[in-house]
């Protein structure tokens, strides 16, 4: 089936076998390999790409689904000279090993700064909560790693939250 | 300074292994055994090939044609017997990973099943003395009389632990891409902890010349041991490479991850203590039963830390292995250790409520002078130096040892300490390094599976030369380079760093180049008992309600010679707590006695640490010199991070509740049952 | 994965009539997709609802219409949902990851299936994915298996955390279908296993949830509470979303239901209705919960959720009191 989406900017028409999920047509067809497969069931957020904006796992949604929808991965995070402030974060606070994790961190990382509202652990319901190291590590739970860098991922998203 | 390659993997350019470009590429997809044990009757691949796309179906009804010593899982297709569930038994390849994956679910087998058994028990009638443990231990040792010292004893213990099979679940699954190159090679880009053994093993599956095959695993997402012996997944690529005349990838799937890429064999491990009136320790017996499979004997050395960490005049250590219809088990961070000082640190901390003596106490008491079975010198040892260290920074003296006094809320408070050790050994490694346009070039098969060899290497040879870090540039991951061992048994820095520095000393000398082959100097190295040693401190809240069991604090200080960069060491040892913390609370995978295999083979049913469990965690180290190690002095410090951190979590829970879970995990299930 | 089609629906009834035999309907496909690649679902065709017009959340009186397709994390960050019904919020931000929430959509959640090992995985029986296959999870893996409401066929449990808020809240889901719209209240649309664990809900072959209405926030205080082993991202072993309003002492209004213990999310009835009308005091929920779980049936490995689910029920009535 055909289908067109913007991927990091770019338009992009492909066709595509109704099978493929989004992952892997980011990473065998467009040569986009930084969201990653991991699981390849939503349980490791490793593929997490920003879809019209917001943090979604790219394993479990269908390209086909994908028509007209924006989409922007790791490579489209930040600029060729100027890396997004949370790349800079990871690396300053030493917040991945093995990497493979890493680029469904910052997506996911990305998006969550900008979602509104409380999450499980947050007391009130009806509060904005502040980012603290305690909600960050409730919101990022969606993407594990491995290598256990977790205590300097959280620092690295602490200093570019708001 | 920054990870080397940090800016590659920040922004998604950093190349694993199934994600190099290649020409033409078609996709392998396996098909597992669906029993545990028998033969396989027919393979009919017919309406798999029929299915668009499809180039080829592998499997035993046309063996393809292997070298003579191709062994074990890697012997793809070359049986009809199943030795385990999970088995590959055949594959089919084909132009999409959509249309391989879809043709492997069409190929049909069919089996003669046999009875399959895949339950380790302590009573097994098939238990036996392995020759040896890994890798090469002696399997049993008896030093004294240890019922004697048990009699003599004024307080002793008899405690059986147990742990279950964990998987390591590296975040990148196992991969591999085969082609041939314009030089005719195989040329596969695996997911390799080591890409000269890597090499070695697939040419010798393969049965081709070393030279004929090359290994490319410029980064690779994670190992703990599952990467650091080649898995089916490198040989399907090539075989299935070679059967359509098309570069292939095969990349195995979380679940497959589970049945083929090995594990950590379960253990049931009796401990049997005795102390005087002192606390001084009259003997000490481990016995580890563990299973393997029955295609490979894999022994692990579970019992072998407790001939390094206490003095006693009664010691006895043994390993019985009983091989069952199951997968073979495998490297997991920290083999032998691991399991092995969490059973030992458990009964020690038993012991001293027993005994009545402080738990940090009992181990500075039994420090022993010399290593307790070989009778060598410690090229170093600070256990008591941590343990002294992290009682201060944790505070140790203001804890009321008596168990289930502190409460907040619903919440019992606990906090336990258990003592860290690893091998610190090195083995041979080449390296190359060359002045390259007023930098230097290091050229060496070392592999950065995450622990930050470039990084390592890079302040090495810096230091060796006397420049700054940027002028050095290190090139890993291939197995044109300089052999190397692999990135294991925390041997990689101290191997490579070695040759990396004899390079560079010969590239002052020589002015261009420095080539160095440390084979020669590692077997004059003397006769010494080296180790690494650590403390774990660690705090936990248990619902008096729900029985959950949630980690406030973890500190781990550790001794482990000079530490070569502070940023990564510290990640790295904060890594092996956190996964060590998930043997603790979560890690299991479930041996399914009725089918054989495994069950829960994802990460939504085998649940390692998620962010939200890690509040808490530091890690320090004291200045250790050691100049008995390697030309940095330094020990390896991948797996020592993991090595007690069960056990200080588990000593933890039996303070915090007054109740004591012996059967890892310690998950709310088992505390309500003891609770209520 | 088998090959099918795909269309995109253009309205509601476009989907029902595009929704034949062989077909399913694909909302986020967070669990869809999940079981599509396992070979769980073999669908033909796929008809993308994800699209439709339903993602809206609007007033209606004193009560509140969650369109279908309302992505979990909007229903979590809706401004009403989370100041008259936070326990509604609370049950969906403990479900899944960010991630997940931002693509499953409310009908989803709802229809999402078992997380049993034996189901997920097709080399294995399950009458669940095989009427008559037999249920192995009995004599083996059922840790995380049902303790209420189980038969000899099936214990599989119902893994959402948002259908055990709304069974609390008592909602309805509006349904459109072949035969017709209809309401479906919750509980009463998830089943029981029985004889037939092959179906999880009492909709119809093409039937498609539309939208889920709460009804007006019950009178008192109220509180989602989840356990599970791993601090996040995690299905519940058990958990609880409770309403008490108590005056004077008395339980004037209570509303339980748990999770993680039924192949449904369970309405405590039996316990609600031993507490309403008498004392608000510890001993008259630890009365009520053992009415409540006096008909459990657990296996070996998940019995400790029975004590589980009475603390629970206890330690939660008694916050709500005080």
């Amino acid at each position: 089936m055909d289908i067109t989406l913007m991927v990091n900017g770019v338009s992009r028409a492909v066709t595509v076998d109704p099978r493929m999920s989004l992952l892997d047509l980011l990473r065998e067809r467009l040569a986009l390999i930084g969201a990653k497969k991991g699981c390849d069931h939503g349980q490791c957020g490793a593929c997490t790409v920003l879809i019209d904006g917001r943090r979604a796992n790219s394993c479990l949604a269908l390209a086909v689904a994908m028509d007209g929808r924006e989409i922007t991965t790791v490579e489209g995070l930040g600029h060729e000279d100027e890396l997004h402030p949370l790349q800079t974060a990871f690396m300053e606070h030493d917040a991945f090993q093995c990497g493979y994790c890493t680029p469904g961190q910052l997506c996911s990382a990305a998006g969550m700064l900008g979602e509104p509202g409380p999450s499980a652990i947050t007391g009130d319901m009806a509060a904005d909560p502040d980012l603290t190291p305690e909600e960050i590590r409730e919101r990022m739970s969606g993407n594990l790693c491995r290598c256990g860098a977790y205590v300097n991922i959280v620092s690295a998203i602490a200093e570019v939250a708001p | 300074m920054n990870r080397v390659e940090g800016r590659v993997k920040v922004t998604g350019l950093a190349t694993y292994a199934a994600e190099y470009p290649a020409e033409g590429v078609t996709y392998a997809y396996p098909v597992q055994s669906r029993i545990a044990k028998g033969r396989i009757k027919r393979i009919d691949g017919g309406e798999a090939l029929a299915m668009p796309g499809v180039l080829a179906v592998l499997s035993s009804e046309d063996p393809p044609r292997l070298g003579e010593e191709a062994q074990g899982d890697l012997a793809l297709f070359q049986s009809r017997d199943v030795a385990y569930r999970g088995q590959i038994v055949a594959a089919a390849v084909a132009d999409t990973y959509e249309n391989a994956r879809a043709a492997a679910d069409a190929i049909v087998v069919e089996y003669e099943q046999d009875l399959h058994d895949v339950t380790l028990r302590a009573d097994h009638p098939n238990l036996y003395q392995p020759e040896t443990v890994n890798p090469g231990y002696p399997c049993d040792t008896v030093k004294g009389d240890v019922e004697a010292g048990l009699d003599a004893a004024e307080t002793g213990i008899d405690v059986t632990y147990t742990t279950p099979v964990q998987h390591n679940n590296p975040m990148e699954p196992h991969a591999a891409l085969a082609l041939w190159d314009t030089e005719d090679r195989l040329l596969v880009y695996d997911t390799a902890q080591g890409a000269s053994a890597s090499r070695d093993l697939i040419a010798k599956t393969l049965g081709l010349p070393r030279e004929e095959v090359r290994v490319v695993s410029r980064h690779v997402g994670g190992g703990f041991g599952s990467k650091g012996t080649t898995r089916p997944q490198a040989v399907l690529a090539a075989l299935a490479a070679r059967a359509v005349g098309r570069p292939v990838k095969a990349v195995l799937t979380r679940q497959q991850m589970f049945d083929v890429t090995g594990y950590r064999t379960p253990t049931i491990q009796r401990l049997r203590l005795g102390a005087d009136a002192e606390g001084r320790l009259t003997a000490l017996e481990h016995v580890a039963y563990e299973q393997s499979s029955t295609l490979v004997e894999f022994a692990e050395q579970t019992a072998t830390p407790s001939r390094v960490m206490y003095a006693t005049p009664a010691l006895r250590t043994a390993h019985r292995l009983v091989r069952l219809d199951v997968a073979t088990p495998s490297w997991m961070r920290a083999p032998g250790e691991c399991p092995g000082m969490y059973a030992l640190e458990s009964a020690m901390d038993e012991l001293a409520y027993a005994a009545g003596i402080d738990p940090i106490e009992l181990r500075v008491i039994n420090d022993p002078e010399v290593e307790p079975e070989s009778g060598l010198p410690f090229s170093s040892r600070n256990l008591v130096a941590c343990l002294r260290e992290g009682a201060r920074r944790f505070h140790w003296d203001r804890r009321d040892p008596e168990p289930a006094r502190l409460r907040d809320g619903e919440w019992l408070i606990g906090t336990g300490v258990a003592a860290s050790t690893y091998p610190s050994r090195r083995r041979p490694s080449k390296a190359v390094v060359t002045m390259r346009e007023g930098d230097f070039l290091v050229q060496i098969a070392a592999a950065d599976i995450g622990t930050g060899a470039r990084t390592a290497l890079t302040r090495i040879a810096a230091e060796a030369l006397g420049v700054a870090p940027d002028r050095v540039h290190v090139e890993l991951g291939d197995s044109d380079l300089p052999d190397a061992p692999l990135a294991g048994g925390s041997m990689g820095t101290a191997s490579w760093g070695s040759a990396v520095v004899r390079a560079c000393e010969g590239l002052k000398v020589n002015g261009t180049v420095g080539r160095a082959d440390t084979t020669e100097e590692v077997k004059r190295d003397a006769e010494l008992a080296r180790h690494a040693f650590g403390a774990q401190f660690a705090e936990v809240r248990v619902n008096s309600v729900t029985g959950e069991l949630r980690v406030s604090r973890l500190l781990g200080v550790f001794a482990a010679g000079h530490i070569v960069d502070a940023r990564l060491a510290r990640s790295q040892f904060i890594g092996g707590m956190t996964m060590g913390m998930g043997m603790a609370l979560m890690e299991e995978t479930f041996t399914d006695e009725e089918f054989g295999g495994f069950l829960r083979r994802d990460l939504a049913q085998y649940h390692v640490p998620a962010c939200a469990d890690v509040t808490d965690i530091e890690a320090v180290w004291l200045d250790e010199e050691d100049g008995e190690l390697n030309p940095m002095g330094s020990k390896g410090i991948g797996e020592i991070g993991i090595v007690g951190t069960a056990a200080a979590i588990g000593n933890a829970v039996y303070h915090a509740t007054g109740h004591r879970v012996r059967d890892l995990p310690i998950t709310p299930p088992k505390i309500i049952d003891l609770m209520f | 994965m088998k090959t099918f089609d795909y269309a995109r629906a253009e309205s509601p009834s476009d989907a029902v009539r595009r929704c034949g035999p062989g077909a399913m309907y694909l909302g986020g496909g967070t669990n869809l997709v999940d079981l599509m690649r396992l070979g769980v679902a073999r669908p033909d065709h796929l008809v993308d609802v994800s699209r439709l017009p339903l993602d809206a959340i609007e007033e209606a009186g004193d009560r509140l219409r969650v369109g279908a397709a309302v992505r979990n994390s909007d229903l979590a960050a809706d401004p009403l949902v989370r100041s008259r019904y936070p326990m509604l919020a609370r049950a969906v931000l403990s479900g899944a990851s960010g991630q997940v929430r931002n693509m499953a959509t409310v009908a989803g959640n709802l229809l999402q299936r078992t997380r049993c090992p034996y189901f997920q995985d097709v080399s294995r029986p399950c009458n669940k994915r095989e009427p008559g296959s037999g249920c192995p999870a009995i004599e083996g893996d059922h840790t995380n298996l049902a303790i209420l409401g189980t038969s000899h066929a099936c214990v599989a449990t119902h893994p959402s955390d948002m259908a055990v808020a709304l069974a609390a809240l008592g909602a309805e889901v509006h349904v459109t279908g072949p035969g017709g719209d209809r309401i479906v209240p919750i509980p009463g649309l998830h089943r029981l296993p029985g004889d037939a664990p092959e179906r999880d809900t009492v909709l119809e072959p093409g039937d498609l949830i539309t939208a889920v209405e709460l009804p007006a926030p019950p009178p008192g205080a109220s509180l989602y509470r989840k356990v599970r082993e791993r601090a996040s991202f995690a299905f519940a072993l058990v958990s609880i979303a409770a309403v008490l309003d108590v005056r004077d002492g008395v339980v004037a209004g209570c509303r339980i239901a748990l999770g993680g213990v039924a192949h449904a999310p369970w309405r405590a009835e039996r316990a609600e209705q031993v507490l309403i009308g008498g004392p608000a005091t510890g001993e008259a929920f630890l009365t009520a919960a053992e009415a409540e779980l006096e008909q459990a049936r657990p296996l070996p490995r998940n019995a400790f959720k029975l004590p589980l689910a009475r603390n629970l029920i206890v330690r939660t009535l008694e916050e709500l009191a005080s």
